[in-house]
């Protein structure tokens, strides 16, 4: 188990978001985030980042409770990458500065090879002329790719992506839908909240439909976005359907 | 392609040709009232019965002449003390406003200290922290005081850095949430944040007001003459004392004008170029 | 075409200049050339006064003593006092009809109308002075002396030499100043200071090694004002004697009467009497060369 979440609770205020939520991701699997806005979604991804303080229950990464107060959590979160909805990157600083700015001051590698290994990513992805511009350069789904690969030059052991492609015109999603599916084949293991079912089936190896602060039901694609069990996952896809979104 | 046959419709260039007649029209009144209200007043002024006497009084040429030298001179002083307390105040500033947005209970009593001190300097004139300083600190007779000059322009540092330290708090929590986010989420420590995400996107937003500042400060080191230092505007009373006349006070007055123009000319240049960088991703 | 836009413009443009126009200068006294008294254009107690009847004094706030006394210059005491209620006499204003205001130095130099009559303030009369105000006739003659405390390393300075690697001080806006830059010649800067006080406490703090101020000061200040206060010595008169003089506007009627009444005092010797009541004991300091 690469990440283990057992009985988490997250209040804010008098708002209960996660009631008891257990979920765990094995590795190089990739398990879609599927729910209703306010279902608990974003939330759960800051807490396994350790960027919300959770109520109760724990989280545990490659079986260390991430979760014990004694521990450290900027290490912890060199192993977690997290991609945003609204990218953001680093506006005074290029794309390259952006990507090799943890490399070098977190993880301590010379600037000669970080800038290498950047732009294997950058070529990879398609960007490499990018490099030397500002975000404010790029278009949306530009932004994003370059969001995706800041993440991912830590090599961390996770990649969580918050709803990566809600903030994009259409026609742009597909470029960031292309690049986590080439992820998949590098057997990166990833927790992806997001609102694009024909992606989360054609990606996904496990689909969990977070309902009230809880995994209601969760399996593979198929069975939960097409054949579902609970009766709240069915009134949830219908109106994902109606919106023409599925 | 279309663009190279394009050739504007008559519909079109009568009205270019409206437009641009209106244009003109408007330019022309405009220069007309001007140039009448400015002749007016020229003939007011220089019409008055008084006005051979204020002339003589406030644009003296020999005058001008014969104190220049020593307003320039005194004028140095401010200059280098413009610099050295701008850069002083600059660093207790962001350094003070830094300490003030520290979160955890634990660091409480820094946030307390720094609140304190920023709300007690804000509201003290500089004048009396300037005597203070400079007629107090000297009375007390301790070992190794420095001169009434360092005396002074630490005075002008701490009561100028508290104008800064909350002008650079502004500009820390003007930055996006999200920003911090970001760069915790990479594995940075809080300092880290700071340093590479959090400052220099806060010191970029609030360049502008920090610039204006400082133009006050060019101003404001001039006080240090009151300790005894002669300064520009110390040299033109000295003159004007002098000759009961006050061309020296006039001559001093272009000169600061002078002097601020480059750092507004700065301040204009920082202020376009920040304001490209602010909304990438929006 | 015209628009209404350009009406509204050229009428609002119509009434600017209407009242600027409006604003006729005032009325000010047109300058006559009043250079040589005459017995019977000083009519006593009927002189071209700011108030009919009334003579309006001005000096600074504060005024320091041993010019007046208890910076109330209406009490007629302290030496500056006393001159100014003795010309008032002899113009034909009695004590009664004499009002003080508090003139500073930049609003005796301003060009443009006066709120008083004369001002009596330790004005040195200097020719570059007269471009800008009138002057009466001189009433007193300066020395500048320089002061410092017994702690001092100039306390027992004997000539100008010995204070040349001092650090002294001066009021601005005096002839102590000048006497500084031009007599003395020292080799660090001197400091200036808003005002005596501030000398003062320069003084005390050590800051400086010595201020210098005019003569009546010096002893006043040593006396009563400055513990441990040691007098070093009188700098000498170069060139024309230094003076005090009653200060008018450029343009004022009455230079020529108050002129009078001075060198009336002079010639009786009330002046002589004034010295020796109010700047007694200014005699003796030492002469430095």
């Amino acid at each position: 188990m690469v990440l283990s979440c057992h009985d988490v609770r997250k209040t804010f205020g008098a708002n209960v978001v996660l009631d008891g939520l257990s979920l765990d991701v094995g590795e190089h699997e990739v398990v879609a985030l599927i729910g209703a806005s306010g279902s608990g979604k974003s939330t759960l991804l800051r807490c396994v980042n350790l960027l919300a303080e959770i109520d109760d229950g724990t989280i545990s990464l490659d079986g260390e409770d991430i979760t014990d107060p004694k521990i450290n959590p900027d290490r912890v979160r060199q192993k977690i990458g997290l991609v945003f909805q609204s990218f953001n990157l680093f506006p005074h600083m290029t794309v390259l500065d952006n990507i090799t700015l943890a490399p070098v001051r977190v993880h301590r590698r010379p600037a000669a090879e970080a800038k290498e290994q950047a732009l294997e990513w950058l070529t990879r992805v398609g960007l490499a002329d990018k490099a030397g511009s500002y975000p404010d350069r790029l278009s949306g789904g530009q932004q994003q790719r370059v969001a995706i690969v800041r993440a991912l030059v830590n090599s961390p052991r996770l990649l969580l992506l918050d709803e990566v492609t809600s903030a994009l015109d259409p026609e742009l999603v597909g470029e960031v839908l292309t690049m986590i599916r080439d992820l998949k084949g590098d057997g990166m293991t990833m927790v992806l909240a997001t609102h694009e079912m024909g992606f989360a089936r054609q990606v996904a190896d496990r689909v969990a439909f977070l309902d009230r602060g809880r995994v209601l039901e969760q399996g593979p694609p198929e069975q939960v976005l097409g054949a579902p069990t609970e009766a709240r996952t069915r009134q949830f896809l219908a109106r994902i359907i109606e919106a023409g979104r599925l | 392609m279309t663009s190279e046959l394009y050739r504007p419709s008559s519909i079109q260039q009568e009205r270019i040709a409206y437009r641009r007649g209106k244009a003109i029209r408007s330019v022309l009144l405009a220069a007309l009232s001007t140039a009448m209200v400015g002749t007016l007043l020229g003939l007011l002024i220089t019409g008055a019965p008084g006005w051979q006497r204020v002339r003589q009084s406030f644009f003296d040429p020999h005058i001008a002449r014969q104190f220049l030298p020593a307003i320039l001179q005194g004028l140095w002083l401010n200059i280098r003390m413009l610099v050295v307390c701008a850069l002083c105040a600059l660093a207790l500033g962001l350094l003070v406003a830094v300490l003030r947005t520290l979160r955890g209970p634990v660091f409480f009593p820094v946030r307390a200290l720094a609140t304190l001190y920023t709300y007690s300097f804000r509201g003290l004139p500089l004048i009396i922290v300037i005597y203070l300083f400079a007629f107090g600190i000297p009375g007390l007779r301790l070992q190794g005081t420095p001169n009434v000059t360092v005396l002074g322009g630490a005075a002008i540092v701490i009561t100028y850095g508290a104008y800064l330290a909350e002008v650079f708090r502004a500009g820390i929590e003007s930055v996006h949430p999200s920003q911090i986010a970001a760069a915790r989420s990479l594995g940075l420590g809080y300092r880290q944040a700071m340093r590479f995400v959090v400052l220099p996107q806060a010191v970029r937003r609030v360049a502008p007001p920090l610039l204006n500042d400082t133009v006050a400060l060019q101003k404001d080191v001039g006080l240090i003459s009151l300790a005894g230092p002669i300064d520009a505007i110390r040299a033109a009373q000295i003159g004007v004392a002098q000759t009961a006349n006050f061309t020296p006070y006039v001559v001093a007055a272009v000169l600061f004008v002078l002097l601020a123009l480059p750092l507004i000319g700065i301040t204009d240049w920082v202020t376009l170029r920040a304001a490209r960088r602010q909304n990438a991703g929006a | 075409m015209v628009s209404r836009y350009t009406f509204t413009t050229v009428g609002g443009v119509a009434l600017l200049l209407a009242a600027l126009a409006g604003c006729a200068p005032a009325d000010s006294p047109s300058a006559s050339a009043s250079a040589s008294p005459s017995a019977d254009v000083c009519p006593a107690g009927a002189l071209d006064t700011t108030t009919a009847g009334k003579l309006t004094i001005g000096t600074d706030n504060p005024a320091y003593e041993p010019w007046f006394s208890d910076n109330k210059p209406s009490n007629g005491k302290g030496f500056e006092g006393a001159v100014a209620y003795q010309v008032a006499e002899r113009l034909g204003y009695p004590a009664a009809n004499v009002t003080w205001t508090s003139v500073t130095f930049n609003n005796a130099i301003a060009p443009g109308p006066k709120a008083f009559d004369f001002d009596i303030n330790e004005f040195s009369i200097t020719p570059e002075r007269r471009n800008a105000v009138a002057f009466s006739s001189p009433y007193y003659l300066v020395r500048q002396t320089v002061i410092t405390t017994k702690s001092s390393k100039i306390a027992g300075a004997k000539s100008i030499a010995d204070l040349r690697t001092a650090k002294l001080g001066a009021q601005v806006g005096t002839t102590s100043y000048q006497a500084i830059t031009d007599l003395i010649k020292p080799s660090a800067q001197p400091q200036v200071f808003n005002n005596n006080d501030d000398a003062k406490a320069a003084l005390v703090n050590g800051t400086v090694d010595g201020i210098v101020v005019d003569l009546p000061t010096a002893f006043y200040m040593t006396a009563a004002e400055l513990k441990d206060g040691v007098i070093v010595g009188q700098l000498p008169q170069v060139g024309v004697p230094e003076q005090f003089g009653l200060v008018l506007d450029k343009d004022s009627k009455l230079t020529g009467c108050v002129s009078k009444a001075v060198d009336q005092l002079r010639q009786d010797g009330t002046l002589a009497v004034l010295e020796k009541t109010w700047l007694a004991g200014t005699g003796g300091a030492p002469e430095l060369s």
